[in-house]
């Protein structure tokens, strides 16, 4: 079965980030869509810790340990960076002021709802600023591949996961599709080409609602 | 006014057993690991302080710092966002064993529960964790149409924080991404114990730039070749050093 890979998941999700636009991504594989921002467009990415406007890792041996992100990841400033403290950082996320956040899952159900911060009682919990950033942003989209490593749908009708946040995310890019979470249920917006709305139905566990255009998902190798 | 400590000693000499203190930094930014040291040091020497309640965003690193002081044995509850981190050894360890208690808060209004404490609201309303096992028995209230969870404020009786510049009435600037909760910690706590990497007279620092007015803080003590946590786990480092 063909599938993106999560270098091309993370370049379909970075083409809807408008010029100008301010952005959170989550630790790990969000950070990737940073890295596919369109030419000639600017997005300023947030971090919790405290930066706006950080830029790519420093080579190796030029790290500043008091210049890192929410990943505890070495980072470089841009022109135009600003740093302030973790109440001010949390009144960016909160307050409505990001245009969007990008964010891992383990599940997304059809009512927006989504866990990707516990995976059940074991072993030590950690939430971290992931139940924050799901509310405040503008939009807040999920890239995920499309099912899990044993083959079972991540988008949902309930997840079976602790939440996250209650009906929050607003798009999901996945290996296979690119779908839109509008009053309650999921709204199938690309697919890949090879792929039949049988097949994809198949491996999606709540129904795939079309309203509107489905257009072919077509990403460039990377 | 002179809020200068004669050395790191003095500085944490009056946080006693059973205290809460509130311990700057993210990752190992910020963190002020010769002030800890300082505490781990006294408790090796006279068994206190300890059944400490500490406040961080993390849970420590290695064998240095906030993870030396859990590893100590001095630490009852640990009140913090994400304990896990690519070496956690100490915490996971005593969690796990039933140990050490944890109060798990979402970073954003962990730090907003700070800054509530400093700025005197008992209490406030976040949309943060609605919905989620986090929000368990905790009041909820709909304001224009969306739910939002009370929260309560968090004080503290000492803060520990890490400063690049401070002068004598407590002034501070802090450096990059170090800033991190230190100013929502300063307020936040009756005693805000500085270490800073220089200590200046009062107006060398621009009013401009002053990033956490001295009114938040009770003591200073200088620190002008400060490690950084994050060298010292590359490097191995425990505290206190082996042998």
């Amino acid at each position: 079965m063909q599938k993106l890979s999560n270098n091309q998941i993370a370049w379909r999700a970075a083409q809807d980030i408008q010029d100008g636009a301010y952005v959170n991504l989550g630790i790990g594989f969000p950070e990737k869509v940073a890295q596919y921002t369109v030419e000639g467009r600017e997005a300023i990415f947030h971090t919790e810790n405290g930066i706006l406007n950080f830029g790519e890792s420093p080579a190796p041996g030029e790290e500043d340990w008091d210049v890192i992100n929410a990943g505890k990841k070495a980072v470089t400033l841009k022109p135009g960076a600003s740093y302030f403290h973790h109440a001010d950082s949390f009144a960016m996320v909160r307050g409505g002021h990001l245009d969007v956040a990008i964010l891992g899952a383990y599940e997304v159900a059809e009512n927006g709802d989504l866990a990707n911060w516990s995976t059940g009682p074991k072993g030590v919990p950690a939430v971290g600023g992931a139940m924050d950033l799901v509310h405040g942003a503008k939009r807040v989209a999920v890239i995920t591949d499309h099912v899990t490593k044993d083959g079972k749908p991540k988008l949902v009708k309930q997840c079976s996961l602790p939440l996250t946040g209650v009906g929050c995310v607003t798009r999901v890019y996945t290996s296979l599709a690119v779908i839109d979470i509008v009053e309650g249920r999921f709204v199938l917006r690309e697919k890949l080409a090879s792929m039949s709305l049988e097949e994809l139905q198949a491996l999606t566990g709540a129904e795939l609602v079309i309203d509107g255009p489905v257009t072919d998902l077509v990403v460039p190798e990377l | 006014m002179d809020k200068t400590v004669k050395d790191l000693a003095s500085a944490v000499a009056g946080i006693e057993d059973g205290m809460t203190v509130m311990i700057g930094g993210f990752g190992g930014a910020g963190g002020p690991i010769e002030l800890i040291h300082a505490l781990i040091d006294r408790f090796k020497a006279t068994g206190h302080p300890k059944d400490l309640t500490v406040v961080n965003n993390n849970a420590g690193n290695g064998h240095v710092g906030l993870a030396a002081l859990i590893e100590a044995g001095m630490v009852k509850k640990l009140i913090c966002s994400f304990p896990r981190s690519a070496d956690p050894v100490v915490f996971t360890e005593r969690y796990l064993a039933g140990q050490i208690e944890l109060e798990l808060v979402p970073q954003g209004t962990l730090a907003e529960r700070i800054r509530a404490g400093g700025a005197g609201i008992p209490a406030f309303y976040t949309p943060t964790s609605f919905g989620t096992d986090l929000a368990k028995g905790k009041p909820v209230e709909v304001f224009e149409g969306r739910s939002y969870v009370r929260e309560r404020w968090l004080k503290a009786d000492y803060a520990l924080i890490k400063a690049q510049t401070a002068d004598l009435h407590g002034n501070l600037t802090f450096r990059a991404a170090a800033r991190n909760f230190a100013p929502v910690m300063a307020m936040a706590s009756a005693v805000t114990v500085v270490q800073a990497a220089q200590i200046v007279a009062p107006g060398q620092i621009d009013p401009e730039n002053v990033h956490t007015p001295g009114i938040f803080v009770q003591k200073i003590v200088e620190v002008a070749n400060a490690v950084q946590e994050e060298d010292l786990n590359r490097a191995k480092a425990t505290y206190p050093l082996e042998g």
